[in-house]
């Protein structure tokens, strides 16, 4: 009976996300409690450089398929592939990394597989043999102790939630070429093109994130341009209030988050939001700036590590989460704090 | 174009979630519509109102769950079907797929199956992909453009590194993100035809399928630890010194 660990490296445009090296770590650590191997599987075009790196973050056996079919991340073709290598390798424990792309093939394997689902998981145990995963429900308001009773168990892990091995650059092999199961004729879907990203970090990656609330489109000494109408001048603010919460994020080399009153009152882009609606964080360092706290937004920062609150309002909830609050106005605020920093961080 | 919801309800986001005894409990909160799925009913009603059509929202649940199916129809759905059966009681999203699957198969000449990006309580987001497959359709997940052809439709989905433009020959799959566009409100006329609305029951064996057998165990829920911090509120006199003070502070917590 085979006892394998499969591990899904996510990778685009043949570079491989770091949070996929985060499930080599979980996967090795489970390999050693269930005495199993782990084998690493990545698809698309040009993956062979994804492929080898994969050893030096402590794989033993990496298999790759560089293909045109795959050059873009398509669900039917990745599925079936994943599928029927995770069959031929009889893996019963398959991980990926909470990704938009990890999310689908695993929903997509189970069905295949005839296995269970258990996505976006913290933390990942053995019980008398078993994967057994906590994994935060109700935005985080409770954890599920969960676990598969047959078949195969399909996890994908939660973005920072689990510690990415060392970079050993003296670890090497060769990884081996495995072919696409479906042509193009039989896939669906076709991908057109994709349109710019914006620059920036991206949220769930980032190790700082500087966001701002309602509360950036306040500041009273600020005139907007004549012949705005009331709702373009609040926005004109709110950009203007933006910028400064950018600015430190930039010094911080961090993501800029928003609260879901920022991003519905127009100020900046859903992409930018946090909370429960929006994306679930947990960075080392999280600055909220004229954001109260509502509990939504909790949701989608509370396991940041350490919380600042900068906020007008002393009884604001978010100071009960902060590690540090300033009970203060963000405008005369954040640009000495960008500047002290600046100064630290030169160095 | 023919176009299946399918829906959830959910404790409200603002319930105060609590676990007693490894079980969940929610109070007297509300039990609401996923807000999710409003994205995906807003999407759906917008292309009826372009190409035509039926919406039909489907709710795997039991008797209360036909409340979220009376807001579906107050928005503007065609028609709305309450799966419910006693199997269900235990099902993962596995056998809610299946289930999924089934009744959209049961509902006949359906082009597109819409689903909000996840449900607020599980907060699992598997279950578009899990139906599509069980359909063995295409799925295509966190869509914010939709443009519907004769036979194919045209959508701009989020991934991590910005937005993909994808054709896609029908049917289909979509899971909707929150910048498809806000949802509408139900209207007056909507929602007197929704309370007066009697609402199809299908079971298990209505859909002609077994009871999906469940895979996945939850055997206990837990309130995560409580956030062990003390609040150290920094003051001076100045911004500067503030500033000055709290960058010391950050810097000793060795994170950067």
């Amino acid at each position: 009976m085979s006892n394998k660990i499969l591990v899904y490296i996510d990778q685009y445009k043949g570079e491989a996300l770091p949070t996929s090296w985060e499930v080599l770590g979980a996967a090795q650590e489970l390999a050693a409690k269930l005495s199993s191997e782990v084998v690493a599987l990545t698809l698309g075009q040009d993956t062979q450089a994804v492929a080898t790196q994969a050893f030096k973050y402590g794989a033993k056996e990496v298999y790759y398929c560089d293909d045109q079919t795959l050059a873009d991340y398509r669900a039917e073709p990745y599925t079936s592939l994943v599928a029927k290598f995770a069959k031929e390798q009889s893996a019963n424990v398959l991980l990926f990394p909470t990704t938009t792309r990890g999310r689908e093939l695993a929903a997509m394997c189970s069905i295949d597989l005839e296995g269970g689902v258990l996505p976006d998981v913290t933390a990942l145990e053995v019980e008398n043999g078993r994967v057994i995963a906590i994994r935060p429900v109700y935005a985080g308001k409770l954890l599920c102790k969960t676990y598969c009773e047959t078949g195969p168990a399909i996890i994908t892990t939660r973005v920072r939630a689990f510690k990415k091995p060392a970079e050993d650059s003296s670890r090497s092999g060769t990884p081996v070429r495995y072919d696409p199961v479906m042509t193009e004729t039989e896939i669906q879907s076709k991908v057109a093109g994709y349109s710019q990203a914006e620059a920036g970090v991206s949220l769930t990656d980032a190790n700082v994130i500087v966001s701002g609330g309602r509360g950036v489109s306040n500041n009273p000494a600020l005139t907007p341009p004549a012949g705005l109408d009331e709702k373009a001048s609040e926005i004109w603010r709110a950009q203007e209030g933006f910028k400064l919460v950018g600015e430190l994020a930039s010094v911080l080399r961090g993501a800029v988050g928003a609260s879901r009153a920022a991003v519905d009152a127009g100020y900046v882009p859903y992409s930018h939001q946090v909370g429960q609606t929006g994306k679930v964080v947990s960075p080392d360092l999280y600055i909220a700036c004229g954001i109260s706290g509502a509990i939504q937004h909790q949701a989608g920062m509370r396991s940041s590590k350490v919380i600042v609150a900068i906020n007008k309002d002393v009884e604001a909830p978010i100071f009960k989460l902060a590690r540090f609050g300033v009970v203060g106005d963000l405008f005369t605020m954040l640009p000495p704090l960008t500047e002290a920093f600046r100064k630290k961080m030169g160095k | 174009m023919n176009i299946v919801v399918c829906i959830k309800q959910v404790p409200d986001s603002a319930a105060k979630v609590v676990a007693e005894g490894g079980q969940v409990t929610w109070g007297d909160a509300p039990l609401v519509l996923n807000p999710w799925d409003e994205f995906a009913l807003e999407a759906a009603l917008v292309q009826q109102e372009a190409s035509g059509g039926d919406v039909t929202a489907i709710c795997i649940g039991n008797e209360t769950a036909k409340e979220a199916l009376k807001t579906a129809l107050a928005m503007g759905c065609s028609q709305a079907i309450l799966v419910t059966d006693p199997a269900l009681s235990e099902a993962d999203s596995q056998a809610v797929s299946h289930v999924l699957a089934a009744a959209v198969k049961k509902v006949g000449n359906v082009d597109l199956a819409l689903f909000g990006k996840q449900a607020i309580d599980s907060d699992t987001g598997v279950t578009a992909a899990q139906t599509a497959r069980c359909l063995g359709w295409p799925i295509l997940s966190s869509v914010s453009v939709i443009k519907a052809e004769p036979g194919s439709i045209h959508v701009e989905r989020s991934i991590e590194e910005g937005r993909q433009i994808v054709d896609c020959k029908l049917p289909a799959a979509i899971s909707v993100s929150k910048d498809i566009g806000e949802p509408r409100y139900p209207s007056f006329m909507g929602i007197r035809k929704a309370s007066r609305a009697t609402i199809p029951e299908w079971t298990i064996s209505d859909l002609g399928i077994d009871a999906p057998k469940a895979v996945v165990r939850w055997p206990e829920l837990i309130n995560p630890p409580a956030r062990e911090v003390t609040t150290e509120m920094i003051s001076g006199d100045s911004p500067q010194e503030i500033a000055e003070k709290l960058v010391e502070k950050i810097l000793g917590e060795k994170v950067l």
